[in-house]
């Protein structure tokens, strides 16, 4: 196919060009009975053969891309065929905007690690009002990425689904306050405004005031927060709620009005849930529970879909500039710094991980599941009523794909991971 | 006529920098911490992380919207502008359609306006946001012969949603208004329902039928830059407006940029339907909706 386009094209070419040739002889010959006319038809001889030479480079330039281009298709179609007797569409679901929290996913887009697996992946983002877990359930994607205790939540609903891979080991919630306020453990939440996101966010907060003995109600002021810091940075709240990746990054791109300069690390207090112990389990890919055992193709995409996702976040614990790069390059208005640092925190949220990435390790989904179901926030409610079905996450799927990324040379792992040092500028930028 | 025009920019011109002035005033004055009155919140802090100042909000926009890119943010902005002004517009010409197309349903069988108007009423009442996820899931899933509902047609529809309804109603008032010696005298011609339609009722509509569809472009902007926000459409100016609030922690001057341009997106919509009315009232006295009748004969 290539070298008939080729053949094809360079003998058109050879026409044309002779073409061309035998023309100019001919005006050349006719130019001979006029002398004086000669020097002139001379001139138009040679700009038509410069006319000419332009024409073979530029018909040249497009032969060259035209080859390229089948070869581009030629090499494409070679993979598929070679190793593909179908390729897979799936659609992902986010639960926000693209950003690097969900790096691993673009990266395996970019990087072709769900072409290997002969998936098409389509990633839906998120928004203010899509419940990742509910689009799920209602069919509209294959795959969601949710917060294990408000997918718990819509599963104890009526939603069947189940959690496939445990892609967070880590919860990422903090609590931020300034140094002055001494507030350096949970305890010291008593009387002082403590700022949560409410909508299924706050249990984490909730769980360390009841473990440090207070009473959620009436020894702590909670206050509502935005999803930006303005209010700890205003003094409206004294700890702000707070995401290693995001929010925080954020209180340390604005200036200090005292100095001029950058809030510091040393200028906060920050309490970590993970540290305090009432961590829950965030980021996990979720799938479809009934269709994973009625549909054996299902279940096969899910395995394949698991392997190149962990393939792509292990590209990012050992590319995290590059993925970054990727991330804003699929369209995240986050300045450059900013990125680079939640890509940064999330690996640290990732890696290394104790029993390779995606699987659940039971104890802290139990701990996740008891404090989803004994902390009562303000309203008295708690996240779930009853434990969960033990079915409600599966390592099934996860560990076969572990087997796929490894035979592959993947190291799941990450046990010599090390976070690198990212220097936040203003603005994130 | 020209003179007039002018004076009318220059007016809005004042307009706007009278607003720039007192915003400028309040910063100066303003408390800086807050203020309260009565013992009320309700004095908003003055100071630049609250209410940065207009220069600085305006001066973002030749800055780039990202470290080391060569797009400055109001190209950016006018990007995401046009991609909401396209979404609201086809949301808007729906709209305005299925309004139309109600109200003369109901004005031409009124057990049709009896039955459907209260429901048209309760449409509106419900939240566009408890809306948005469930059009939003429609892409990519409903599919008709070779057709498959984008994403980004969802917008649409909720920007159609909201502007459906000033046009239905609005319609259905400007084709009962018609004057009721000239329906007699439809009548006495012995004019089929449809030609006296035509040649009368929505003529004498006209009047009624602008402002309705002025209504609606507005209520289809804010439609299609709500749908973005809640489901998270990339490329358009709601979108644009959530992402820049996100950074608002240490530049709050940038989300102004967003704002503005989506405020921009609905001069640009009302200024169409400002164009449509010239045409549709052109030849007609400016205030006198009565004279229809000249319109007919």
């Amino acid at each position: 196919m290539r070298n008939t386009i080729r053949t094809r094209g360079r003998s058109r070419l050879t026409i044309a060009t002779a073409g061309l040739a035998a023309l100019s002889l001919v005006v050349a010959a006719c130019g001979g009975d006029d002398d004086a006319a000669v020097p002139a038809v001379d001139d138009v001889v040679e700009d038509i053969e410069d006319a000419v030479d332009d024409a073979v480079d530029a018909v040249d330039d497009v032969v060259d891309d035209i080859e390229d281009a089948v070869d581009d298709i030629v090499d494409d179609a070679g993979d598929d065929a070679g190793e593909c007797e179908t390729v897979d569409s799936v659609t992902l679901q986010l639960q926000w905007f693209v950003q690097a929290q969900f790096g691993g996913y673009y990266a395996a887009i970019s990087e072709g690690m769900y072409d290997d697996y002969c998936l098409d992946v389509t990633i839906a983002e998120g928004g203010v009002d899509i419940v990742p877990q509910q689009q799920l359930a209602d069919g509209a994607v294959d795959f969601a990425i949710a917060w294990v205790p408000k997918a718990l939540q819509s599963r104890e609903a009526g939603a069947d689904i189940v959690n496939i891979a445990q892609i967070f080991e880590r919860s990422g919630t903090l609590q931020v306050s300034f140094v002055e306020a001494g507030i350096t453990t949970p305890e010291d939440f008593e009387g002082k405004r403590v700022g949560n996101w409410g909508f299924g966010n706050e249990y984490e907060v909730f769980a360390a005031i009841t473990e440090a003995g207070l009473d959620p109600a009436t020894d702590v002021e909670h206050v509502q927060q935005q999803f930006d810091m303005v209010a700890l940075l205003e003094g409206d709240i004294d700890a702000a709620q707070a995401m290693t990746y995001n929010e925080y990054a954020q209180v340390l791109e604005a200036i200090n009005p005292e100095t001029g300069e950058l809030y510091q690390p040393e200028d906060f207090n920050v309490i970590s849930y993970e540290e305090v112990g009432v961590g829950m389990l965030q980021d996990a890919i979720w799938a479809d529970a009934q269709k994973l055992v009625d549909d054996a193709e299902y279940r096969d995409i899910a395995v394949r879909f698991v392997a190149a996702s962990i393939e792509g976040w292990a590209f990012c614990r050992d590319n995290p500039e590059a993925c970054a790069t990727i991330v804003t390059d699929a369209g995240s208005q986050l300045g450059e710094s900013h990125q680079l640092w939640m890509m940064n925190e999330v690996n640290k949220l990732i890696w290394p991980a104790a029993s390779d990435i995606g699987i659940t390790d039971q104890a802290a989904w139990d701990r996740t599941v008891e404090i989803a179901q004994n902390t009562a926030n303000l309203e008295g409610a708690t996240v779930l009523a009853e434990a969960p079905s033990p079915d409600a996450f599966t390592n099934d799927i996860v560990t076969e794909a572990l087997a796929l990324a490894q035979d592959r040379g993947v190291d799941t792992g990450g046990s010599g991971f090390s976070p690198i040092e990212v220097e936040l500028r203003e603005g994130g930028e | 006529m020209t003179r007039r025009r002018l004076r009318t920019f220059a007016l809005a011109l004042v307009g706007l920098l009278a607003v720039a002035v007192l915003w400028e005033f309040y910063k100066l004055v303003g408390p800086q911490r807050g203020g309260e009155i009565f013992g009320w919140g309700i004095l908003p802090r003055a100071n630049d992380n609250v209410m940065p100042h207009v220069w600085d909000m305006f001066a973002r926009y030749t800055e780039p919207d990202r470290r080391g890119s060569e797009t400055r943010i109001w190209q950016t902005v006018l990007g995401g502008g046009w991609f909401t002004f396209r979404l609201a517009f086809l949301g808007f010409a729906i709209g305005a359609v299925v309004g139309v197309g109600l109200a003369v349903l109901m004005a031409r069988f009124r057990v049709v306006e009896r039955g459907l108007l209260p429901y048209l009423v309760v449409s509106q009442t419900v939240p566009l946001i408890a809306l948005a996820p469930l059009v939003v899931s429609w892409g990519g899933r409903v599919q008709v012969g070779d057709f498959v509902w984008p994403r980004w047609l969802s917008a649409s529809v909720l920007g159609a949603f909201l502007a459906f309804f000033p046009v239905a109603v609005g319609t259905l008032r400007g084709l009962k208004s018609s004057p009721p010696a000239a329906l007699e005298l439809m009548d006495s011609y012995a004019a089929s329902w449809r030609s006296s339609l035509f040649k009368l009722r929505f003529p004498a509509a006209v009047p009624q039928i602008v402002p309705a569809l002025r209504l609606a472009a507005t209520a289809s902007v804010v439609g299609v830059v709500v749908a973005e926000i809640s489901t998270g459409l990339q490329g358009g100016i709601g979108r644009l407006v959530i992402e820049y609030a996100r950074q608002a922690t240490s530049d709050p001057a940038k989300v102004y940029t967003a704002v503005f341009g989506a405020a921009l997106v609905g001069l640009g919509m009302a200024g169409i339907v400002a164009l449509l009315d010239k045409l549709l009232m052109r030849g007609r006295p400016p205030t006198e909706p009565d004279i229809v009748m000249g319109a007919t004969t």
